[in-house]
């Protein structure tokens, strides 16, 4: 009977093909480490947010007299609705946490290089798209720090050149942050989650007409790679159970602890808090809005500092393969960065002093600084490793690809 | 007759462009609605004029009211106060007090920091915005950044010795 509903299935639709070619068959490297986890885990989360929100979204009301008691309605009243909060208030937070390292494993293996340019290139649309939901989400509450986060970072837009402040006013829906600002964040929280659903099926496309990348960096041969089912559902599965026990503590223990007690008090357009600090993932960022004396200045800064990512598979020009593994220097440089990046978020979170803003100023340096020299470093080091000889296989590797390369007519 | 027609790729060319130029222009003239749908709604715009009552603010006194959803300082300033405004033409945005006020006893500024809209707090001789900590003096000008502009004069009057209509000059 089974056979038979499939076959008539397959007959109208490809489904068992899809099936064995992109789920349970997909050619996976057999190599792939837990640093290989968080892909899934961030499609995971994702669903746990749309689960989350749709059930929130029936007791939450987007309207500025209603919307700060709709959520005391839901943290008091709703049946389980502190756990439908918690779980996402915390599953933003997990988001993050999920998707930085998911980047960060990107960069330290160097997996943004051709041919995954626009696997990197999707991923940092998602990462800008996953923003924006985050931010315009953080206004629903209309707590005082929801209120003077959204005043403040529609203020950016203020930068625009010529029509500034008309920009501003219309993407607020009024002169200042108000229920039209509120009802339009509401809409547009509930319909970006669904265009990264868009984008990951885009970014998934990409990845498996190119592949996984792995930590050898050397493009193991179809032999070498084993079907996704059951060796990899497996493993995602136990990396999410991990996950879990680590997302189940903050969710049941600790929930207030990445949400500012100012957010407890209702939004006040007539007082500012004394100390307004972003979510903790937008804080590096901050710290180099902050750290820009101008303000246009520090608005492009803050920008280019998103977005600089997608210029990695240009700026690096070392054909070593494997990335940091192979790449004694690029591997400081990593962990430098890494340094850098948690600085700057200490920075984000202080309020500014003469010091802060001078450790902040340094830390924004490097942090461009890194970039600017990517191109040149790795061009020197790969000279010094192939000069110093790499490992047989990896010399392999080289060889094996510039003949593909020319084979490809040069192309790839 | 029809083959000539058929064959007449000039002719099929002109036609998809001018279909191309013409569905575009119908795309481009329907997103006008959506966009405008956006800008404040005329409910919005009818809270653009606000009445003040000065009666009841004593000297060195400040009160805020809401413009445009928006906190407006009106600070009754003393003589003191205002022979210190007066002295000097504030920070890095300089501009003499006279520009400032309609009438020296009365300063009248829009309470929000020129650097990323705070709501600076009274301290002392000025206001302190505790986001980045930008300072502005009794005329609200800027005395420290990061702020890059003085505390925006809204368009106001005087209709009787007592009583302002902020929102329209005159
Ligand atoms: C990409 C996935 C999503 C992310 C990253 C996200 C993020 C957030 C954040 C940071 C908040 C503020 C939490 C707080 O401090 O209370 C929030 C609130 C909210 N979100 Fe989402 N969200 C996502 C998807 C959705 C979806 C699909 C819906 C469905 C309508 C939704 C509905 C809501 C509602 C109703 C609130 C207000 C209740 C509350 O603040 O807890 N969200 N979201
Ligand atoms: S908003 Fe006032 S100093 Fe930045």
């Amino acid at each position: 009977m089974k056979t038979k509903i499939i076959n008539w299935i397959d007959q109208r639709f490809p489904l068992t093909s899809f099936v064995e070619h992109d789920l349970t068959g997909y050619p996976t490297p057999r190599n792939l480490s837990y640093w290989w986890n968080f892909g899934f885990l961030a499609g995971f989360v994702l669903v746990l947010q749309v689960v989350t929100g749709i059930f929130l979204a029936m007791h939450y009301k987007a309207d500025v007299s209603l919307s700060f008691d709709s959520i005391q309605h839901i943290m008091r009243d709703v049946n389980y609705g502190w756990l439908l909060r918690y779980m996402h208030a915390m599953g933003a937070s997990a988001f993050f946490f999920v998707i930085f390292v998911h980047m960060a494993r990107t960069l330290y293996y160097g997996s943004y290089r051709a041919p995954r340019e626009l696997l990197w290139w999707t991923g940092q649309g998602l990462l800008l798209l996953l923003m924006a939901t985050a931010f315009m989400g953080y206004l629903l509450p209309w707590g005082q720090m929801s209120f003077w986060g959204a005043t403040v970072i529609t203020n950016l837009f203020r930068a625009t050149p010529f029509f500034g402040d008309q920009v501003v006013i219309w993407l607020r829906g009024d002169f200042t942050v108000g229920d039209a600002t509120l009802s339009r964040f509401f809409s547009l929280h509930y319909l970006f989650p669904f265009l990264i659903i868009g984008a990951v099926v885009v970014h998934l496309v990409a990845l498996h007409t190119v592949k996984s990348s792995n930590p050898s960096g050397i493009d193991l041969a179809d032999h070498d790679n084993i079907p996704f089912h059951p060796y990899f559902t497996i493993k995602d599965l136990y990396g999410l159970g991990l996950f879990l026990m680590l997302y189940s503590v903050f969710v049941f223990f600790i929930p207030d602890s990445l949400i500012e007690p100012a957010n407890n008090i209702p939004a006040n357009p007539m007082m500012t808090p004394n100390h307004i600090v972003p979510e903790w993932y937008f804080l590096p960022f901050y710290a180099i809005l902050r750290s820009v004396p101008n303000m246009v200045g520090g608005v492009v800064a803050m920008g280019l500092s998103v977005i600089i990512f997608a210029f990695m598979p240009y700026l690096d020009r070392s054909r070593i393969p494997g990335g940091a593994r192979h790449r004694p220097i690029y591997r400081v440089q990593f962990y430098l960065f890494m340094i850098d990046m948690l600085v700057l978020g200490f920075v984000g979170y202080y309020p500014p002093t003469d010091q802060s803003i001078l450790i902040g100023q340094v830390a924004t340096l490097c942090y461009f600084g890194s970039f600017f020299i990517v191109p040149f470093l790795s061009k020197v080091e790969e000279r010094w490793l192939i000069k110093r000889g790499l490992p047989p296989e990896v010399m392999a590797l080289i060889e094996s690809e510039k003949h593909e390369i020319s084979k490809k007519g040069g192309k790839l | 007759m029809e083959n000539e027609a058929l064959s007449n790729s000039d002719r099929r060319d002109f036609l998809v462009k001018l279909t191309s130029v013409v569905g575009g222009a119908g795309v481009a003239a329907t997103c006008v609605p959506f966009v405008a749908s956006m800008n404040p709604s005329s409910d919005v715009l009818a809270k653009a004029e606000t009445e003040v009552d000065l009666t009841g603010i004593p000297p060195g006194g400040l009160r805020t009211v809401a413009w445009q959803g928006k906190p407006v300082f009106i600070l009754r300033r003393t003589p003191d106060e205002i022979k210190e405004a007066q002295a000097s033409n504030g920070g890095s945005d300089p501009e003499p007090d006279s520009q400032r006020v309609k009438n020296p006893e009365w300063l009248v500024v829009i309470g929000v920091c020129t650097h990323m809209g705070c709501v600076p707090n009274k301290e002392g001789a000025g206001w302190t915005c505790h986001c980045h900590g930008s300072q502005y003096d009794d005329s609200g000008r800027v005395t420290r950044g990061p702020a890059p502009k003085n505390l925006e004069v809204p368009p106001y009057h005087f209709v009787s010795e007592n009583k302002i209509v902020i929102g329209k000059v005159a």
